[in-house]
């Protein structure tokens, strides 16, 4: 007797884009208001020059279930057909239960296989390589993925290196089987060596960050996941359209792309400018104001990585839906 | 010796900084007089590992407040 397998799909591709940005905008003169410090410090050292921050009724469920809402209307399909939801959180409030299926069940995805992912702000793409590897295996048709985070409730609002960083909101994509992929094979990894770089301390509830320590490891030991993740997918820098890395800071936005070489022809995603960083909700944010600017259209292939907490790792190429 | 390694030190902080060459001198803290930001003294760690071959420890960085600092750093740990 042996077992059966499922046929799977040769391929898989995101078919919509979706995002929820919290309603208030605080710009760097609100910060200097309350905290030492101005639009210049913090232009020149992150590039940030506005962030959304959540309201209290913008809860994690609330801007989850607004962003796969619109991701799932941009995909065609109906909430039936997609069986498996990935809920990508570093700022969950409350462990138990994982909020994935409360958000699936809210935009009426009956019964899916459901959870939360907590890779920090690598969880967007660790999130897409389960959803796009479940599909391709034949364990999901389809698959909603959320990046999520409310990172103003675990952040210092008087600690100046982290409070003008991080921000709130909430991205998602559809994904779905493609018979030309549209996905390709994630470069992955963490270096928990690292772990305490950036962290919620036990018993604190408030984040830290090395900073220098992070930027140091984002701009020297990624740039051969970059390179890892067009090789493994058979593309060079001059196929990449749009690149969109993780929106932490612009200066490592801009040292990643003059490392890999991006000219004029490539666009960069530098919405860190106007969202701060939202963690694992910043790669999908980036790409929804892209697409929305018409800076990036439907067919581009597109170079993202996440890296944060952990610290982990996640890049793959991609075409925009 | 150490003014060679001045001298390639005001390259690095031209380069990275924007500071004049001619103030890159060892009394002249990074923060208070150069104006470099926490993350351009990472820079400059990145490229002095490359330039002299030798390796800055975060703990290590936090310790080199002026070029002196530096250049010392550098003449010490040369291999």
């Amino acid at each position: 007797m042996s077992i059966r397998l499922p046929e799977g799909a040769p391929g898989a591709r995101i078919l919509g884009l979706g995002a929820y940005r919290p309603r208030r905008r605080v710009t760097n003169d609100d910060l200097a208001q309350v905290m030492d410090t101005n639009d210049e410090w913090i232009q020149t050292r992150v590039g940030i020059a506005e962030r959304r921050w959540a309201s209290e009724d913008e809860t994690l469920q609330e801007m989850a279930v607004a962003a796969g809402g619109k991701a799932l209307a941009a995909s065609g399909l109906s909430p039936d057909e997609v069986d498996l939801v990935i809920l990508a959180s570093a700022s969950l409030k409350e462990p138990i239960p994982g909020i994935g299926p409360q958000v699936a069940h809210r935009l009426g995805i009956p019964r899916p296989g459901a959870f939360d992912l907590n890779a920090g702000c690598a969880g967007f793409c660790y999130a897409l390589e389960v959803a796009s590897a479940s599909i391709r295996a034949g364990s999901a048709r389809n698959a909603l993925v959320v990046g999520v985070e409310r990172l103003t409730d675990v952040v210092d609002q008087t600690d100046r290196s982290t409070a003008v960083i991080f921000a709130d909101g909430a991205g998602a994509a559809v994904v779905g089987a493609s018979d030309e992929p549209g996905i390709g094979p994630v470069a992955w990894g963490s270096d928990g060596d690292q772990f305490s770089a950036i962290e919620i301390a036990a018993g604190t509830g408030t984040m830290t960050m090395a900073g220098q320590a992070v930027y140091r490891w984002a701009t020297t030991r990624l740039t051969d996941t970059l390179i890892q993740a067009m090789e493994a997918a058979g593309v060079g820098p001059e196929d990449i359209d749009v690149f969109a890395p993780h929106q932490a800071n612009l200066r490592i936005v801009e040292s990643m792309s003059k490392k890999l070489g991006f000219g004029k022809e490539t666009v960069v995603a530098r919405d860190v400018v106007q969202s701060g960083n939202t963690s694992a909700a910043s790669i999908p944010l980036a790409l929804t104001a892209l697409m929305e600017s018409g800076e990036a259209k439907s067919g581009d292939l597109t170079l993202v990585l996440g890296y944060g907490a952990g610290l982990t790792f996640a890049g793959q190429v991609l075409v925009l839906p | 010796m150490s003014e060679d390694i001045q001298a390639g030190l005001a390259e690095i902080l031209e380069e990275v900084a924007g500071v004049a060459p001619a103030d890159a001198t060892p009394e002249k803290s990074f923060t208070e007089d150069l104006d470099v930001d926490s993350l351009s003294m990472v820079e400059i760690a990145t490229a002095v590992e490359d330039k002299f071959g030798v390796a800055i420890p975060d703990d290590e960085l936090a310790n080199i407040k002026t070029v002196g600092d530096a250049i010392s750093f550098i003449q010490k740990n040369q291999g």
